[in-house]
């Protein structure tokens, strides 16, 4: 298996802060990866610096085997921001109109929406199980539905590596389970590499392939089999304290400190 | 007044220029208004004037130039204004809105000083302030004919990239979307409409054109392209609406034209209000079948 992000170590400080220390890390193609730490572990950073939206101070990142800053082919890489269910809600947009805005950059400049991207939109919006929501103002949806309708706008420029940083923020604990669910479904059935950060821990461990503890270090890298037979240890030792590992759904995501 | 339309040109010229700013106001301001900049359209009508007065004392002082229209320093003002307002949002990243006011008090002052080193002008500052059914010339309309063509083909071309980039800005970036391009280019069509509305609605009363049509159509439409479509029909009614009442009550349009507006967006905010009654109404009768 090829590599889809190789990172070699990375560091990065804001002024005198450093929020990643020498971070080696790969997600191969097909991988379900999910980083886990607490806030102010440099989870986003790291995203950040993988998406090309903060310049690289010291280390290497390979997108696709290719230098980050010769990297062109952005339209690979599809992103759910933390902030994506906190746009203006009352933007008068359709679910269609938001998932089709996703297609902007493929279809190019100075060029117009065609019938086959029509059927593209279509397609991503039955990939995450919102087709019937189409015609909807976004901001009538609930926190769940609109993040489904944020990484349908991801997938409709059918990308090869899809990045998600927290993205159960607003979404109703009855909801979390389900939402992942469809996440696994996407990597296992249409074999997109997934790469998620989040606080999740508990109800993530069984979908993903791969899991990564960050807290300014690397502390954990490696199959989420040999992660769940040791997780109490790593979390332990990422979080710098005990914590108390909630399985079930809950509100607050899976992890009460 | 049909009749005198075809009679006389001075009221030809009013509503073929209404018949545009009804249509490119309410455009743009969809996007100024989803963009949460609702002020920019005032700081740039503020700038406008300026540059108005800053002709107009031109005029004054060198007779040579008594036949320069002040549309076009007032456009050369508002574009200006609008390139330092952006400039300005990038100073202040945290605190953007603060380039409005900075822009708004920079264009009234500098006007106030070029009306003051006049002594007051001949020509009737009123009607530059609060708009007129009689000052529009065939040169003026052909003017804002040539920034509607330009305007609306921008808009069409860009229309992608303008929607994403309102809808959520990191995003489009994240995307590769050239965003400051297109939003230069915005800001400068923004800065032109508003010069070329003035005649018509007058500088204080331009950003409302921009802004009522818009909020009326949000309270009712379902999707970007509705909201559009709904902003320019209530800019069209308020325009010409306007404009005959002002020309039978003789009154200024700009006055006219917003009070339409603002009757507009009440009837607007109170059919949905109805419109949600009524739903709750039927959801309520469905849970007791």
């Amino acid at each position: 298996m090829s590599s889809i992000i190789e990172i070699n170590h990375l560091f990065y400080r804001y002024e005198k802060d450093v929020v990643l220390d020498d971070i080696n890390l790969t997600v191969p193609e097909g991988a379900f990866l999910a980083i886990v730490g607490p806030n102010g572990s440099g989870k986003s950073t790291l995203l950040k610096l993988i998406l090309g939206l903060l310049k690289l101070q010291k280390g290497k990142i390979l997108l696709f085997g290719q230098e980050i800053s010769k990297f062109k082919d952005w339209q690979q890489i599809g992103y759910v921001s933390q902030k994506a269910n906190s746009f203006n809600t009352g933007f008068p947009a359709t679910v269609f109109e938001v998932v089709a805005s996703g297609l902007t950059k493929r279809i190019g400049m100075f060029k117009f929406f065609k019938k086959e991207h029509e059927v593209k939109v279509k397609t991503a919006l039955a990939a995450v199980g919102m087709e019937l929501f189409s015609n909807q103002n976004i901001g009538e949806l609930s926190g769940g539905q609109q993040q489904r309708v944020f990484i349908a706008r991801a997938l409709v420029s059918d990308p090869k590596l899809l990045i998600l940083d927290e993205p159960t923020v607003g979404v109703d604990a009855e909801n979390v389970n389900a939402f992942y669910q469809m996440l696994s479904d996407l990597n296992a059935k249409q074999g997109i590499t997934l790469l998620l950060v989040t606080h999740d821990i508990g109800t993530i461990s069984d979908k993903v392939t791969h899991v990564a503890c960050l807290n300014k270090h690397l502390y954990f890298h490696g199959k989420a089999k040999e992660f769940e037979q040791m997780r109490m240890e790593e979390i332990s030792k990422t979080y710098g304290h005990d914590i108390q590992l909630i399985t079930h759904h809950h509100e607050h995501g899976g992890v009460r400190k | 007044m049909i009749q005198a339309i075809f009679h006389y040109e001075f009221l030809q010229n009013a509503f073929l220029t209404g018949i545009m700013i009804g249509f490119l106001a309410p455009l743009l301001g969809v996007f100024i208004v989803v963009r949460r900049l609702s002020l920019i359209a005032d700081a740039l009508s503020h700038v406008t004037l300026a540059g108005i007065a800053a002709s107009l004392l031109i005029e004054k002082q060198f007779t040579a130039l008594a036949g320069l229209n002040p549309l076009y320093l007032g456009m050369v003002f508002s574009v200006g204004g609008s390139l330092f307002i952006e400039k300005l949002r990038n100073v202040y990243k945290h605190y953007q809105e603060l380039a409005i006011p900075i822009i708004l008090s920079s264009g009234i002052g500098l006007g106030v000083i070029f009306i003051s080193l006049a002594n007051g002008f001949n020509t009737d500052l009123f009607s530059y302030l609060f708009g007129s059914v009689t000052a529009v010339s065939r040169t003026d309309l052909a003017v804002i004919f040539i920034i509607g063509i330009f305007v609306v083909a921008a808009i069409t071309l860009v229309y992608k990239e303008l929607f994403i980039l309102s809808f959520d800005e990191e995003h489009a970036k994240a995307s590769g979307i050239p965003a400051k391009s297109i939003h230069f280019i915005f800001i400068v069509m923004v800065a032109l409409v508003i010069a070329a509305s003035m005649r018509i609605v007058g500088i204080l009363l331009v950003s409302s054109l921009m802004t009522l049509p818009v909020a009326a159509s949000i309270r009712i439409a379902k999707g970007f392209k509705q909201t559009i479509l709904f902003s320019i029909l209530f800019g069209e009614i308020s325009v010409l609406g306007g404009l005959f009442s002002a020309y039978y009550l003789d009154l200024a349009p700009g006055g006219t034209i917003v009070m339409i507006a603002v009757l507009i967006l009440i009837l607007m905010i109170f059919y949905k209000k109805l419109m949600i009654k009524r739903h709750v109404q039927k959801e309520i009768q469905c849970n007791e079948r």
